[in-house]
């Protein structure tokens, strides 16, 4: 069997608008992780009793088990005990994002650790309220460092993402699969839609290797 | 909740072979391929270098469930015969978790520090005697912790395995899905359990692998701390 141009060029836009799905997933998922990271690693770090220690069960056991178990937890079991009506897009996004917030709030705590505690010792001396110490101090410090850890994440997200055709959301491979179903040629969609994962997240990782090299260089 | 416990959880736990099975193949595959890979990468020659940097880019730069639709259903068009599905989802855990162990092996070998092959070549080694005796096991040592993070990340993905109908336990319980929606969430809490159960099982091995290496090498063993996985950044890559 070989390689028919003209079916491949037939198929390109139906993938391009499934890739459109896998970014919009995966800009939902990266919000998602990025704020409920941060605030894992507050309540892991501000030790409020029993929060703490349930918030470190949740994301040890989250980071544990395979994303499409719970992704299927939450559209299956969850969604619906809860009485709401999320679409399979929602949820698959917010699942992404719950996972990824797991793996998140380890970079923050580690970004926060790093900083000298003479830091926390002058905003203390100079009496400045907590809220101050946070967003005035030490997150404008630790933030710039844990940039490039953020935009691996959402690298490996993205390519992610399409596991979510589990629960019915058509992503790029949802696409592939789809047209691959329709005509039984399946070499060209597949092979396009690893082409374009490639195309995308190659120069991506290479963009956060130089943002790495360059928070490296100012620290 | 529990009425059909004792017809559901036999069916769930005759998956448990198969995602053990995918397992352990995969991270057979993964060590062959990252130690040849990484390896590679640090070759002397241009070409090795090159087709190594190749496989590792593609492997890292793909979805994984996009690498298991094509070796399931393209790979069998291009050779000509099907593939069974457990090999298959083998192939391809090893495929891409061996690129990213690739690049561990390359980083704990260049760890090493310079003098020590020096010190091999002054006493006038064999290039493989370097590497076998020298370097390696002191590189070994480096690679286990972020091993343990990728055996953990590849136990995961035996998941996606589902999507080739595999009869691991992610699918068993899909089979299950339409007869017995009010036990759902008994079902999943016992395969993510499971799941749970597998991954402290290889951290449990790793932390043993890495006090008898450390040991070997006459260093003090690494403490012990949480019992319980530390997938550190990067570890999904």
């Amino acid at each position: 069997m070989t390689w028919d141009w003209d079916y491949a060029r037939e198929v390109l836009p139906k993938l391009l608008e499934g890739l459109l799905v896998t970014f919009e997933a995966t800009v939902v998922g990266s919000l998602i992780a990025y704020v409920l990271g941060l605030v894992f690693a507050f309540i892991r770090r501000s030790r409020i009793p029993v929060l703490s220690q349930v918030v470190w069960l949740f994301v040890e056991f989250v980071r544990s088990t395979p994303l499409l178990v719970q992704v299927f937890f939450l559209y299956y079991v969850l969604q619906p005990e809860l009485g709401l009506l999320w679409t399979s897009f929602l949820t698959g996004s917010i699942a992404l994002g719950v996972h990824y917030a797991c793996y998140t709030a380890e970079v923050y705590r580690a970004g926060i650790d790093a900083i000298p505690v003479g830091q926390w010792e002058a905003a203390t001396a100079l009496s400045l309220p907590r809220s101050r110490v946070w967003l005035g101090v030490i997150l404008p410090q630790a933030v710039p460092r844990v940039l490039p850890a953020l935009g691996n994440y959402t690298i490996s997200m993205f390519k992610e993402t399409p596991l979510l055709i589990a629960i019915g959301v058509v992503d790029l491979v949802g696409e592939a699969r789809g047209v691959g179903a329709q005509s039984y040629r399946y070499v060209e969609p597949f092979t396009i839609a690893g082409l374009l994962f490639l195309l995308l997240s190659y120069p991506a990782s290479i963009l956060v290797r130089r943002l790495e090299r360059r928070v490296n260089r100012q620290h | 909740m529990f009425d059909n416990f004792g017809f559901f959880f036999p069916r769930i736990l005759e998956g448990l072979p198969q995602t053990v099975y995918a397992t352990l193949g995969g991270i057979a595959l993964t060590i062959v391929l990252a130690l040849v890979a990484g390896l590679a990468m640090l070759s002397r020659l241009r070409v090795v270098r090159f087709v190594a940097r190749v496989y590792v880019e593609a492997f890292r730069g793909t979805s994984e469930v996009v690498q298991l639709f094509w070796i399931y259903l393209v790979v069998p068009i291009l050779v000509g015969f099907q593939v069974v599905p457990l090999a298959a989802g083998i192939a391809v855990l090893g495929l891409n978790h061996g690129a990213y162990g690739a690049e561990i092996v390359r980083g704990a070998v260049q760890s090493v520090p310079k003098a020590q092959v020096e010190g091999a070549v002054a006493l006038n080694f064999t290039p493989a005697q370097r590497l076998r005796r020298v370097v390696l096991p002191q590189a070994f040592v480096e690679m286990l912790p972020p091993f343990n993070n990728l055996f953990i990340q590849l136990l995961k993905s035996t998941a996606l395995l589902f999507f080739i109908n595999v009869p691991e336990m992610t699918r068993q319980v899909e089979v299950l899905r339409p007869n017995f929606g009010e036990s759902l969430a008994t079902m999943y809490g016992i395969i993510l359990v499971l799941y749970l159960l597998l991954a402290i099982v290889i951290t449990g091995v790793m932390r043993w692998l890495e006090r008898a290496a450390a040991r070997r090498l006459g260093r003090r063993p690494p403490s012990r701390t949480s019992a319980l996985a530390k997938v550190s950044a990067g570890g999904v890559g």
